[in-house]
C-alpha cells in the first residue's frame, strides 16, 4: 500500500466513500452465496424429492400463513440424539423446491422435517384443533378455523405458475409433462401438470379425507395432506449410512 | 420570526426530526406491547384467544417489524436526519423528500402489521414483508439515500463527521441487503402473495446473510453512529479514539457480512460455508468491541457523569450490553456452543440483550437528549428518567436470564440420553420444564415496556412545556413590539 496514504481523502470525499464501503459489504455475501449456486456438491443427488401435489403446495402456504416456522424448524441435524428424536438428519436436497424454506430456527415446539406419517390424520385433525387435548402441557396456539374455513382453489394454477417461473418442474406443455415422467414417473407426473391442477388437488383432498369431513375442502385437508409429506420422498434404506457425508 | 431562528428550525429541518422522534415512541410502545403479550401467549395459550389474528404465529412479526422497523428505524431516521444536518451544518436538500421518507416509512410499518396479522408473511424472518410492501420500502429507501448523500454534499467543512460514515454503510447495506433477500415471484399482480426465488439451501444462506445483517447493520452500525454523535455531546467530551474509529468502521463493515450462515451452523447448508462463518464471527468482536470502548472511553474524565446524569447512564448501560452480547454472539458462533445453543430460547436472550440492551438504551438516550432540544426546553421530569432506567435495566436482566436458564435447559434436556442410551426426555417435557421461565420473561418485558410508557408520558410532556414555553415567549415579544 501507498504509504502516503491518508484516510483523510475518504473521509473528505462522499463518493469515494460510498463506493469504497459499497465494495466493503459486498465481498462477504458473493463469497458465500454465489458459489452455492454452482457446486454440485451443494445439493446431494438422491431419489425421491419431488415437488409437492397442488394439495400439499396449498397446505405448504396456510403453514406459512400461519407462521409455524416460528416455533417448529424444519431441519434435523447431524446428532444422535436428534436421530432418535427425529429420524436422519435433513439432506439440502430434500428443500430442493421449497421456496421459500422452512428450515426454521427456533424449536418452541418439535422439528417437523419428517412428522409425515408419524401420527394419524385424525391425530393431526385434533390436534391443530385444540393441541392441549392431546398433549396437556403444549403451548401451542389452537388453530380451530381451519377445519370450518374452506380451502380457496380458484388460484391454484396461478401459484403453480409462479413456482414454475421461479424454477420447481411444473408442466405446462406436453414437452414438460414427458420430462416429468421420465424424471419422476408417471403418477408424480400427473400430479405437476398445472392444467390438471384444480381437478388433482379435488381429487387427492376427496380421496385422502384428511379433515374426516366428506362435506368439501377445508384449509385443514391441504394442510394435512403437507404435513403427512414431510420427510417421506427419500428411502433412507435404500442409501448406505455415510452415503451423504461428502456433500456437507 | 425571531423566536425560531435561534433554535434552529429555520436553518434545519428539524420539523422531520420531530415527527419521526415522536413516532419511534409511539411505534415503541405499540410493538414492546404486542411483545409482552406475544411472551404472554407462550406462558398462557390461552391469550391466543382462537383468534386467528392475534395467534403467535401472525403477532409474532407484528412485534419484531414494529419494533426494529417501527421504533428503531424511525429512532434512526430521526438522528440521523438530526446528526447530518447539525454535523455538515446544513438543511436536508429537500423538505418534501424527507417528508416522503416519514409518511412512506409509517405506512409501511402499518401495512406490513396489517397483513401479517391477515395471514400475508413472506416468511423470512426480519423481512416478512409481502412484494408489495418491499417494493414501497425499496423507493422509500432509495429516497432516503438521495436525501442523506445529497445533504453530506452541501456539508459546509471538507470533512465527514464519523457518525456519518455509519449511517451511510446501514443506508447502503440495507439497500443491498432488502433488495437481494427480497426477491420473490408474485402469483398475479393483484395478489399479496409471492414465492421465494430461491429455494431451500440458497434460500436459507439468502435469508440469514439478510437476517444477520439486519442486525448488524441496521441494528448495530446505525446505532453506532447516533452512538457516535450523542455520546461525546452529552459527555460534553470529544470521541476517545479517532483512529480506533476508522480502523473498527472498516472492519465492521466487511466483516459482518461474513457471519449470517452461522444461523445455518449443522444445518443442510455446505459445511465451508459455515465454518467461514464461524471464523468472521470470532473476528467481529474485534471491530465490536474498538466501537465500545471508543464509545466508554470518551467518558474518561468525566465519569461523575453516570452518577449524576440519567441520560448518560442510558448510554454507558447500552454500550455495555452492546460489549456483553457481541462477545456472546461470536460464543454461540462456535460450533460446539452453536449444538447445544441453536433452536434454543439462548438466541431469543441474545437478540433481546442486544436489541433491548443495545438498541433500545442508545436510543432512548439519544432521543432523552435530542427531544428537550428540538423543542427548546429542558426534559419535564428527571426523576421520571431515573425510574425508565431502572425498569428498563431490570427488565433486560429478567429477560435475558430467564432466556439463559431456559435456553441452556432446553438444549440439555433435547440431548440427555438415560442409562441404557436412549433420550431421556420427550419433547414436551422440555416445553413443561420452560413454564416459569417464560413468564418471568413476560414479567422482564413488563417493566421494560413500563418504562418506555414513562418515557412517552415524558416526553409528551416536555414537548407540551417546550410548547407553552415557546408561546410564553412569542407573546412576551409581542408585547414588547406593541409597545414599541
Amino acid at each position: 500500500m501507498n504509504l502516503n496514504f491518508k484516510h483523510e481523502w475518504i473521509e473528505t470525499n462522499i463518493g469515494l466513500m460510498a463506493v469504497l464501503t459499497m465494495l466493503a459489504i459486498s465481498v462477504g455475501g458473493l463469497v458465500e452465496i454465489a458459489p452455492l449456486f454452482f457446486i454440485d456438491k451443494t445439493i446431494e443427488k438422491v431419489e425421491g424429492v419431488r415437488p409437492y401435489t397442488p394439495l400439499e403446495q396449498r397446505g405448504r402456504d396456510i403453514y406459512q400463513r400461519e407462521g409455524c416456522y416460528l416455533c417448529h424448524s424444519q431441519m434435523i441435524r447431524p446428532f444422535r440424539d436428534e436421530k432418535l428424536r427425529y429420524g436422519h438428519y435433513s439432506l439440502a436436497a430434500e428443500s430442493q423446491y421449497d421456496h421459500p424454506f422452512q428450515w426454521g430456527s427456533k424449536r418452541t415446539g418439535p422439528d417437523l422435517a419428517r412428522v409425515g406419517g408419524k401420527y394419524s390424520n385424525e391425530w393431526h385433525v385434533q390436534h391443530l384443533i385444540a393441541p392441549r387435548s392431546m398433549v396437556p402441557e403444549s403451548v401451542m396456539p389452537n388453530y380451530p378455523w381451519l377445519q370450518t374455513t374452506p380451502l380457496d382453489i380458484s388460484d391454484v394454477t396461478d401459484r403453480m405458475k409462479a413456482l414454475r417461473k421461479v424454477g420447481v418442474p411444473y408442466s405446462l406443455t406436453e414437452a414438460e409433462y414427458k420430462a416429468n415422467a421420465q424424471k419422476f414417473g408417471e403418477t408424480v407426473a400427473r400430479q405437476l401438470h398445472i392444467p390438471d391442477a384444480q381437478k388433482n388437488l379435488i381429487e387427492q383432498a376427496n380421496f385422502g379425507n384428511y379433515d374426516g369431513d366428506r362435506s368439501g375442502i377445508s384449509e385443514m385437508d391441504a394442510l394435512v395432506a403437507y404435513l403427512q409429506v414431510l420427510g417421506t420422498m427419500v428411502d433412507f434404506s435404500k442409501y448406505k449410512d455415510d452415503a451423504f457425508v461428502d456433500s456437507r | 420570526m425571531a423566536v425560531t431562528t435561534y433554535s434552529g428550525a429555520e436553518q434545519y429541518n428539524f420539523d422531520i426530526v420531530k415527527k419521526f422522534a415522536v413516532m419511534s415512541l409511539v411505534w415503541a410502545v405499540i410493538g414492546m406491547f404486542v411483545g409482552v403479550y406475544i411472551a404472554s401467549e407462550l406462558a398462557w395459550p390461552f391469550l391466543n384467544f382462537d383468534n386467528p389474528y392475534i395467534s403467535f404465529g401472525r403477532f409474532r412479526p407484528v412485534h419484531t417489524t414494529t419494533v426494529i422497523f417501527g421504533f428503531g428505524g424511525s429512532a434512526l431516521f430521526a438522528t440521523s436526519y438530526y446528526v447530518v444536518q447539525r454535523t455538515c451544518q446544513t438543511r436536508l436538500i429537500s423538505d418534501g423528500m424527507a417528508s416522503f421518507t416519514f409518511w412512506g416509512w409509517m405506512a409501511i410499518i402499518f401495512l406490513a402489521d396489517i397483513s401479517y396479522m391477515l395471514g400475508y408473511t413472506q416468511s423470512r424472518e426480519y423481512a416478512e414483508m409481502e412484494w408489495p410492501i418491499d417494493i414501497l420500502i425499496e423507493v422509500v429507501w432509495v429516497t432516503y439515500l438521495i436525501l442523506f448523500v445529497g445533504t453530506i454534499m452541501r456539508r459546509k467543512q471538507p470533512h465527514i463527521y464519523v457518525a456519518n460514515w455509519f449511517y451511510l454503510a446501514f443506508i447502503l447495506a440495507t439497500a443491498l441487503l432488502h433488495t437481494f433477500n427480497n426477491l420473490a415471484m408474485p402469483i398475479n399482480l393483484f395478489s399479496m402473495k409471492s414465492y421465494s426465488l430461491f429455494a431451500g439451501t440458497q434460500d436459507a444462506m439468502t435469508q440469514w446473510w439478510y437476517g444477520h445483517n439486519a442486525v448488524g447493520f441496521f441494528l448495530t452500525a446505525a446505532f453506532l453512529g447516533m452512538m457516535y454523535y450523542f455520546v461525546p455531546k452529552q459527555a460534553g467530551r470529544p470521541i476517545y479514539s479517532y483512529r480506533l474509529s476508522i480502523v473498527h468502521f472498516w472492519a465492521l463493515g466487511f466483516m459482518y457480512m461474513w457471519v449470517g450462515a452461522h444461523h445455518l451452523h449443522w444445518t443442510a447448508l455446505p459445511d465451508w460455508t459455515s465454518s467461514l462463518a464461524a471464523a468472521f464471527s470470532i473476528l467481529l468482536l474485534m471491530p465490536s468491541w474498538g466501537g465500545m470502548i471508543n464509545g466508554i472511553m470518551t467518558l474518561s474524565g468525566a465519569w461523575d457523569k453516570l452518577r449524576t446524569d440519567p441520560v448518560m447512564r442510558f448510554m454507558i448501560v447500552a454500550l455495555s450490553f452492546y460489549g456483553m452480547s457481541t462477545f456472546e454472539g461470536p460464543m454461540m458462533s462456535l460450533k460446539e456452543v452453536n449444538a447445544l445453543s441453536h433452536y434454543t430460547d439462548w438466541t431469543v436472550g441474545h437478540v433481546h440483550s442486544g436489541a433491548l440492551g443495545w438498541v433500545a438504551m442508545i436510543s432512548f438516550g439519544s432521543l432523552y437528549h435530542m427531544m428537550p432540544k428540538l423543542w427548546d426546553t429542558k426534559i419535564y421530569s428527571q426523576k421520571m428518567v431515573e425510574w425508565h432506567f431502572w425498569l428498563a435495566t431490570i427488565g433486560i436482566v429478567l429477560y435475558i436470564v430467564a432466556m439463559w436458564i431456559s435456553g441452556i435447559t432446553q438444549g440439555l434436556m433435547w440431548r440427555a440420553f438415560d442409562e441404557f442410551g436412549n433420550l431421556q426426555y420427550s419433547f414436551v417435557e422440555s416445553v413443561a420444564a420452560m413454564h416459569p421461565f417464560y413468564a418471568m420473561r413476560a414479567i422482564g418485558g413488563m417493566f421494560f415496556l413500563t418504562g418506555a410508557v414513562l418515557m412517552t408520558y415524558n416526553m409528551f410532556m416536555t414537548i407540551r412545556q417546550g410548547k407553552r414555553e415557546a408561546a410564553a415567549l412569542e407573546a412576551k415579544l409581542a408585547a414588547k413590539m406593541a409597545r414599541a
